[in-house]
């Protein structure tokens, strides 16, 4: 299976990715940079966290129009599975693969800890290895992760089972404690945790192996 | 910021202003400010939307205002 992990000027959360996927033997992870136009051959796309164009105008804002992203678009459209983490998250909202938007936190420090999290869909291609309502510790690491959408796009969000984790405790001011959400289709999750920091217990813990576990499931299986 | 959107950064520059004695204000909103400048001015207004829509604005959480100027 082919990864690819998205490497924009200023992403910093790049190889971090590319470690936690090459924990799987099965899985090839190549960076693939901001310049390119394709991205085929690619199983799975992962859009790292980071500072890309050094959130100049708003986070996510020009990366949007680099030259790969309109290979994501394509790849997205296709139906397999795109991650975007932090900054991630703030791109694809911006690219308009998922709903809402991220504004400064509430409190506007920047937050660096881990945060508890609440599996709100376990029906999805990213979260069926955890158990409902399953609460996880992952880490944040943001100043802008206060999700925001209109009460319309949140009931649609809920009642198409798009919100796929919720925090424990609301640390940012997200809008009904939203850490991360899927697109209708539910192949493009968007999350401001960071489930690459947990995947080995000697950096604090694994809870974030289960996603990508499940990632790779789904696509052996799809290819199966 | 759209007027329903809870602006973090405005509601510290207020509570920062009463600490300074100015607690007429009531509320302060933050926003941004561009300057755009082009001797081309076909089109100007659609073309200034169109700028807005696709890369200035987010149209989720801000809502945009423009003037056009005359600036020789």
């Amino acid at each position: 299976m082919k990864v690819a992990v998205l490497v924009f000027p200023g992403s910093n959360c790049d190889q971090d990715m590319l470690g936690a996927w090459q924990l799987m033997p099965e899985v090839d992870c190549q960076y693939v940079f901001h310049s390119e136009s394709s991205l085929e051959g690619f199983d799975v796309v992962a859009v790292p966290g980071g500072f890309s164009y050094g959130d100049y105008l708003r986070c996510g804002a020009i990366a949007r129009f680099s030259p790969v992203m309109k290979a994501l678009q394509e790849f997205a459209e296709s139906g397999k599975p795109v991650i975007g983490v932090c900054n991630g998250f703030q791109i694809l909202l911006e690219a308009g693969l998922l709903e809402g938007a991220l504004l400064r936190n509430e409190g506007l420090s920047f937050i660096c800890r881990p945060e508890k999290l609440r599996v709100a869909n376990n029906h999805s291609m990213f979260t069926s290895a955890y158990s409902e309502n399953q609460v996880l510790e992952i880490p944040i690491a943001h100043g802008e992760g206060n999700y925001y959408c209109d009460a319309e796009t949140y009931a649609r969000l809920k009642s198409n089972g798009q919100i796929l984790f919720e925090y424990e405790n609301n640390p940012n001011g997200s809008f009904m404690n939203i850490a991360g959400i899927c697109n209708s289709k539910g192949n493009v999750l968007g999350m401001m945790p960071h489930p690459e920091r947990v995947v080995e217990s000697l950096l604090g813990g694994t809870d974030g192996l289960p996603l990508f576990h499940t990632i790779l499931n789904f696509c052996q299986h799809k290819t199966a | 910021m759209k007027e329903n959107i809870l602006d973090p950064q405005g509601k510290a520059v207020t509570n920062a202003l009463h600490q300074l004695g100015f607690n007429e204000v009531q509320t302060v909103r933050v926003g941004k400010y561009f300057q755009l400048f082009t001797d081309n001015v076909e089109d100007i207004e659609s073309r200034i939307k169109s700028m807005c829509q696709k890369l200035l604005v987010n149209e989720v959480i801000e809502d945009v205002d423009f003037t056009i100027e005359n600036a020789a």
